[in-house]
């Protein structure tokens, strides 16, 4: 197991790697390092001097891949590849184009990232398993064919119209909870109500088909038959029988998910304001900070690694066929 | 004519549609699926809608320089037929069926005095003596009037065509089926009639901050919408095509490339690997500006690199999926017994594999084409979306957001994109749903 596990992250350093060089090549290569001085700087106007200063200061200054001019292995070392993409390996983010240290900020800002997304995920996921094993209980009913028109015209809305009207009824002319913004402690719960609700309303569309897809499969099995023939009620076939074995490809659903938590939702956080990673990296993007940009794609390929060797973990912990070798 | 970089590819897209319709009616084992599809009502009142969108978007993709005005703009077919909604724009915001701004103003009345009220609009209801009294009774009149037109429209056309089906093909006018696709199809056309000949006297959906016409906005953002939701599985089906059979049929160390290519690209959170990608565009357009002299070409170049990224991030899925199946193909006894024969292995590719892996390829495309038209909308909010300048939905979106803060509440930009949206992702995702259930091999043998 501990052998396995020691492997799984060994064959995750190609990747991150790859993921290394792609960005290298989108930040770098593609364009030059004078290109992003000049539009940092504004793009006319410019003089080549304080471009210079620039490139300088951010540590954009030598060569790309080889530095001819320096001693022995600094020919690798001193080049931008090695010091903004290789560093990144030890999880050293380096500092901002605006001047902060990226990793401290990382690490302030995943808590109120992690105080949303965690509750939406949960409390999504009791309310799409339970809606969907009420559309398995009541199959082949008007039920059941009304609750699946409204989740594909839920899945239609865009979630961006799920964040407006939600702030528009329940914040703004309910005056329920506040509109948006954030605190810390406890204090800060009356602040998550409203986008872990949302987020939890436009979830439901496509999480519910989803679920109720691999109840049905699970359904038709032959131990549901079995259980049926021995007399069950329709109830305690469902929840005891079909829920706890639709729990093995729920569980690692899940479990894939959960590093990404992190990362925080984009939107969601940018428009409640919450100071998560999902509101800085849409702020880098706005402002075309580079750096965080690249942290970021490393961090999230990283966390996404590791969802997926928490997944064939925790599918040998649920499923005992499978082995881990 | 003016052919753009989107509009050649989305000719192009037409034509291999075709050509795939034409190859898929033909082949026996898809007769079944396709006739399950064409009894199904809900699958083809969808297919209707978005035949409407698309001949809407199509018409939008036919772009030419304006013979007149001063500015010889490169316009499209659909702004040269909706020449008064582009060119009535007001001072600013307005209401639906408005007659008068959204803001106040001073205003010189009749007797030259001059007062501090909402002035009249410039071309909205501009017919009416008074709006007051008359506004609600008009809209109405109109309404019927141009209702009325639309049906007399359609069923003149539909006399014409029912002589000619009667006797040969009866089919397309008796089933069941055919009924409710008839009636959908009279309700659309005539509310769309309706809706263009009133938005010769109204703005039928308000304007903008700038007096746009909104109908009009939402109308062009159509196009934006399909290109997204098309050009980009244009893009990803090559890759997904080639690079999932490949891996998949030669196994060894051509598998394990591909699969490190695809977990590297998967493992980049797609929304950063497109903002990223965009940011360089960015850069490289404002260094090569003079390549991109034009607004429009400039919009369009952006809204290729969209798809060009979308495609990129998006194939990876489809791919895994299909090198899974011809794993589990190649192992059959036709696609052995062609390889003891001494089939090339290219043959069996396309003769063997291909064919068979079709229904996957299918149901992935339509699948995918109402989520990437709503991530157009999200990408859009955060500004790594389509360009500022095109009209798109989720612009629209963005910037009619902040203004539900005003009061009276400005709602009619959201509520003309969020209609507009949602009947082409309802559209797309009930058709989907049906395309589904009619290929999906063990969908099909549950519902007989």
């Amino acid at each position: 197991m501990i052998q396995y596990i020691i492997r799984r992250f060994l064959y995750a350093l190609p990747i991150l790697l790859g993921v290394n060089i792609l960005t290298f090549i989108l930040f770098f290569v593609v364009n030059s390092p004078d290109d992003m001085a000049r539009m940092q700087l504004g793009h006319k106007h410019v003089t080549e001097q304080a471009v210079q200063n620039w490139k300088h200061q951010q540590g954009y200054d030598l060569p790309l891949l080889w530095n001819p001019q320096a001693e022995a292995s600094e020919k690798l070392t001193e080049t931008i590849f090695y010091q903004k993409s290789m560093s990144l390996f030890l999880f050293d983010f380096g500092i901002s184009e605006s001047g902060r240290n990226i990793g401290a900020d990382i690490k302030q800002r995943m808590w109120p990232s992690l105080s949303i997304a965690l509750p939406s995920l949960f409390v999504g996921l009791l309310v799409n398993i339970s809606v969907a094993l009420m559309m398995v209980l009541f199959r082949n009913t008007y039920l059941e064919f009304s609750s699946i028109v409204l989740c594909v015209v839920l899945m239609s809305i865009s979630s961006l119209f799920y964040i407006i009207g939600g702030q528009f009824f329940i914040g703004k002319l309910l005056k329920l909870v506040p509109i948006s913004g954030y605190d810390t402690g406890l204090s800060a719960i009356k602040f998550l109500i409203l986008p872990v609700l949302i987020s939890v309303i436009s979830g439901i569309g496509s999480g519910a088909r989803w679920y109720r897809t691999l109840f049905l499969e699970e359904v038709e099995k032959d131990y549901v038959r079995t259980a049926r023939a021995k007399g069950l009620t329709e109830t305690q076939v469902l929840f005891k029988h079909v829920l706890k074995n639709a729990m093995i490809p729920i569980l690692t659903g899940v479990v894939v998910v959960l590093p990404l938590l992190f990362m925080g939702s984009l939107i969601m956080e940018s428009f409640f304001s919450i100071p998560g990673l999902g509101s800085y990296t849409i702020d880098a993007i706005n402002r075309q900070d580079f750096a965080i940009v690249r942290s970021m794609v490393f961090l999230g390929s990283v966390l996404y690694i590791v969802g997926l060797i928490l997944t064939d973990i925790s599918y040998s912990f649920v499923d005992p066929r499978v082995r881990l070798t | 004519m003016i052919i753009l970089w989107t509009d050649a590819l989305i000719y192009i897209l037409v034509v291999a549609s075709f050509l795939a319709g034409f190859f898929i009616s033909r082949k026996p084992h898809f007769q079944r699926p396709l006739k399950k599809i064409s009894a199904s009502k809900t699958g083809m009142v969808s297919l209707l809608f978005l035949i409407f969108f698309i001949v809407i978007g199509l018409l939008d993709s036919i772009h030419f320089k304006e013979t007149e005005g001063r500015t010889r703009e490169i316009i499209s077919l659909l702004d040269y037929v909706a020449k008064p909604l582009r060119m009535q724009n007001e001072k600013t915001y307005s209401a639906p069926f408005s007659a008068y701004l959204y803001s106040k103003e001073m205003v010189e009345e009749d007797d030259r005095k001059i007062v501090w009220g909402y002035p009249r609009l410039k071309f909205g209801g501009s017919h009416l003596q008074n709006p007051d009294q008359e506004g609600l009774a008009d809209v109405f009149n109109k309404a019927a009037v141009g209702f009325a037109k639309g049906a007399g429209l359609f069923i003149l056309f539909f006399v014409l065509l029912w002589s000619y089906l009667h006797d040969r093909h009866k089919y397309l006018l008796k089933g069941s089926t055919a009924k409710v696709v008839w009636a959908t199809a009279f309700l659309l056309i005539s509310t769309a009639y309706m809706l263009i000949y009133l938005s010769g006297y109204y703005h039928v959906l308000g304007t903008d901050k700038v007096g746009e016409d909104v109908f009009y906005q939402a109308i062009k953002s159509i196009r934006t919408g399909l290109v997204i939701g098309s050009l980009t599985t244009l893009i990803m089906l090559p890759l997904a095509i080639v690079f999932g059979i490949m891996a998949g049929f030669f196994r060894g160390w051509v598998d394990d490339v591909i699969q490190y290519i695809y977990t590297t690209l998967n493992s980049i959170p797609s929304v950063l690997l497109i903002a990223a990608s965009i940011l360089m565009v960015q850069v490289y357009m404002s260094n090569h500006a003079e390549d991109f002299n034009s607004l429009i070409v400039r919009s369009d170049m952006r809204l290729l690199f969209l798809c060009l990224i979308l495609g990129v991030t998006s194939w990876t899925g489809l791919c895994r999926m299909l090198r899974a199946e011809t794993l589990k193909l190649r192992e059959m006894e036709y696609v052995q017994a062609a390889q003891a024969l001494g089939v090339k292995q290219s043959t069996i590719l396309i003769r063997h594999i291909l064919p068979n892996v079709m229904h996957i390829i299918l149901i992935s495309v339509v699948l995918d084409f109402s989520s990437l038209v709503l991530a157009e909308a999200v990408l859009s909010y955060i500004n790594i979306g389509v360009d500022p300048t095109t009209y798109s939905w989720g612009n629209m979106i963005n910037g009619a957001r902040l203004e539900m803060a005003r009061d009276p509440v400005v709602w009619w930009s959201l509520l003309a994109s969020f209609v507009f949206m949602f009947g082409l992702v309802l559209a797309a995702n009930l058709f989907a749903d049906t395309v589904r259930n009619a290929f999906d091999p063990r969908r099909t043998e549950q519902g007989e």
